[in-house]
């Protein structure tokens, strides 16, 4: 089995990213409408993307990855995720969000958008030795 | 909740049983499915741009009694029936259950939550000065973590058992395990969403 090989903790990691732009966004929400100080919700969006940015690149120090097999099921992954963050984001415009709040909770939408796909494609690739044939 | 378990030691006499191109007879994800997908979409933006009660209640309502049942009866019937089938049972079942869950799980979710918070912001329940406004954050948080359970566990494992049975072998040893996982963390936000149902029910009721 591909997963007895030494792997980072990509899911760990990804899963506390996700779970910090998601307490960033109940921090905003629960705040609604009233003036929102944005610094807390800002340091967790910011700790998420390096989380994002720490487990891309603990992928690529990975020998012998699947990137082929990565990047087949990411493209498509993004694809899927990419929507579903466009209604989300089509629901705070629709409800006249604007400003810092917005901007927060747009780039928290981008990172979800990335970061979820990564997990996906980290799952499936890892039980992927390069050089084997697939289907 | 049973384990869906035994693959491991089973694998051995059961995988030659299996012709490998019988293996990769399905999609991972249903092309028609998505025609069904698109159109509950649709009406979810139209019901969130008409900001109308009755669709955004209707849409959050099937959504979420949807999710509940679905990850209820995935972790606490299915799961166990599943992990007493034998191995090449375990595993027609995961080629025919596996690609509608791509398509109905993220799905159903999106279309839940979106409507869900539309619906909220209709009615003020969103608002911090609705007089229940800490149920509405307990609900947000309940939410977030089978959010965060939902997308970096169950999703993953949804896809990836699907991707391995398409390989030319698929090795049992990692169906059996991303099986469990999906099977674990579906059980494990069905129970979470009972929480869910006991805010909403505090939410209605006032």
């Amino acid at each position: 089995m591909q997963a007895t090989r030494k792997l980072p903790p990509v899911t760990e990691v990804g899963m506390l990213s996700l779970a910090l732009i998601v307490a960033g966004g109940i921090y905003l929400s629960a705040h609604l409408p009233r003036h929102v100080p944005l610094a807390p919700a800002v340091i967790l969006l910011a700790a998420s993307a390096l989380l994002l940015a720490g487990n891309l690149l603990s992928l690529t120090r990975v020998p012998s990855f699947a990137w082929s097999r990565f990047f087949e099921i990411a493209r498509w992954a993004l694809l899927a995720y990419v929507v579903t963050a466009g209604m989300i984001e089509y629901a705070f415009v629709r409800d006249h969000l604007s400003g810092g709040p917005l901007l927060v909770l747009t780039l928290s939408l981008v990172v979800y958008a990335v970061h979820v796909p990564v997990l996906i494609a980290f799952t499936v690739a890892r039980y992927y030795d390069p050089s084997e044939a697939t289907a | 909740m049973a384990s869906v378990g035994g693959v491991a030691s089973q694998h051995h006499e059961a995988a030659p049983a299996e012709a490998p191109d019988a293996q990769q007879d399905f999609e991972v994800v249903p092309r028609r499915g998505l025609i069904g997908v698109a159109i509950v979409f649709v009406c979810v933006v139209a019901a969130i741009a008409a900001n109308k009660l009755w669709p955004l209640a209707f849409l959050h309502f099937v959504g979420g009694a949807s999710w509940t049942i679905i990850d209820l009866f995935l972790g606490f019937v299915l799961g166990p029936i599943l992990g007493s089938l034998s191995v090449p049972a375990k595993i027609e079942m995961t080629k025919k259950l596996m690609p509608k869950m791509v398509l109905i799980m993220p799905t159903v979710v999106t279309a839940t939550l979106a409507a869900g918070w539309q619906l909220g912001v209709h009615l003020g329940t969103v608002q911090s000065t609705y007089y229940h406004h800490g149920w509405t954050v307990a609900s947000f948080i309940v939410v977030g973590v089978m959010a965060v359970i939902a997308l970096g566990l169950l999703e993953p494992a949804n896809i990836a058992v699907l991707v391995e049975l398409k390989k030319r072998r698929p090795d049992p040893e990692v169906i059996e395990k991303l099986m469990k996982r999906f099977i674990y963390t579906a059980g494990a936000t069905g129970v979470m969403q009972i929480a869910t149902l006991v805010i909403m029910a505090k939410l209605t009721v006032g």
